[in-house]
């Protein structure tokens, strides 16, 4: 069995329809868990109770990029291959991501003004949080205003790859310039101060969580889109006939 | 009750905007999915 039998749009309806409920089970088990359990862990002896704000700001910001990334595989697919399903899971993968990114970028700026005196800063992270975040609206804009489907997925895939510059900008920005305000990854297997299991296990399942409500929302969206495009094609062979 | 001591407000101000955006998200997500399907069994119905 080949992964591009799921190209096929009937083929990807029946697999998704059996796998969704355990999909959205699991993402509403471990996102409410890891949530749940992060609001109640202990204060930090620095930052107090914000540090409560971590189980939602990385999780959120992990799939900021990551949906993006997804987005461009999903357009190269598209491009190089002309799978229609990959174009609309792109598609369907992209107000996902623009609410993700708003997430990471609000809950990050209420974080921010206690912690740093200041809401925003044009810290090279952040900067680059916030042109992702325009790269998914004008994504969506332009699917929108673009009425054949096909340049529609041509357009949005050229986008896609621009804006994966900033995609990996905003995850390696702190790398590239040694200054601003945010800090390096929350998270890491480099040798160093590590966070505290007290933190790290409930915000490893909240990352788990975010993960897959995000798989289960874009399951849900891309059935949407496909049944939007039988929809529109039935029309159209009936207005011809 | 937890207490969330001066930061309370900057706490529950990061919590509500995360879950309402999550939940106006999830809501969008499932009221359109319901639609298209309404719309397309309408269709396919009718002819």
């Amino acid at each position: 069995m080949s992964i591009w039998e799921y190209a096929n749009p009937a083929k990807f309806m029946r697999t998704t329809e059996g796998a969704l409920p355990w999909l959205v089970g699991s993402a509403a088990i471990c996102c409410v868990g890891g949530v749940v359990w992060g609001f109640l862990t202990p204060e930090d002896f620095r930052q107090g109770s914000t540090v409560k704000i971590v189980f939602l700001h990385v999780p959120a910001a992990m799939m900021a990029i990551n949906i993006w990334v997804m987005m461009l595989v999903a357009s190269l697919i598209w491009i190089i291959r002309r799978h229609h399903v990959s174009a609309l899971a792109a598609r369907a993968a992209a107000p996902i991501g623009a609410v993700m990114t708003l997430i990471a970028l609000a809950t990050g700026a209420i974080w921010g003004q206690p912690m740093w005196g200041t809401w925003w800063e044009w810290d090279p992270r952040l900067t680059s949080f916030l042109i992702l975040f325009l790269f998914y609206i004008g994504y969506i804009a332009l699917w929108s205003s673009v009425e054949d489907p096909d340049s529609a997925a041509d357009l949005t895939g050229v986008l896609c790859l621009v804006g994966s510059v900033f995609a990996l900008l905003s995850r390696y920005a702190v790398l590239f310039w040694n200054q601003g305000l945010h800090q390096g990854a929350s998270l890491s297997v480099a040798p160093g101060e590590r966070m505290s299991a007290v933190y790290r296990y409930p915000l490893y399942l909240s990352m788990l969580g975010f993960l897959l409500l995000t798989l289960a929302l874009i399951l849900i969206r891309t059935r949407t889109e496909i049944r939007k495009r039988r929809l529109a094609a039935l029309q159209a062979r009936d207005m011809r006939a | 009750m937890i207490d969330l001591g001066q930061y309370a407000g900057t706490v529950l101000a990061a919590y509500g905007v995360s879950l309402a955006l999550i939940a106006g998200l999830v809501w969008h997500t499932v009221a359109a999915n319901a639609r298209a399907r309404r719309a397309l069994q309408e269709f396919e119905r009718n002819g």
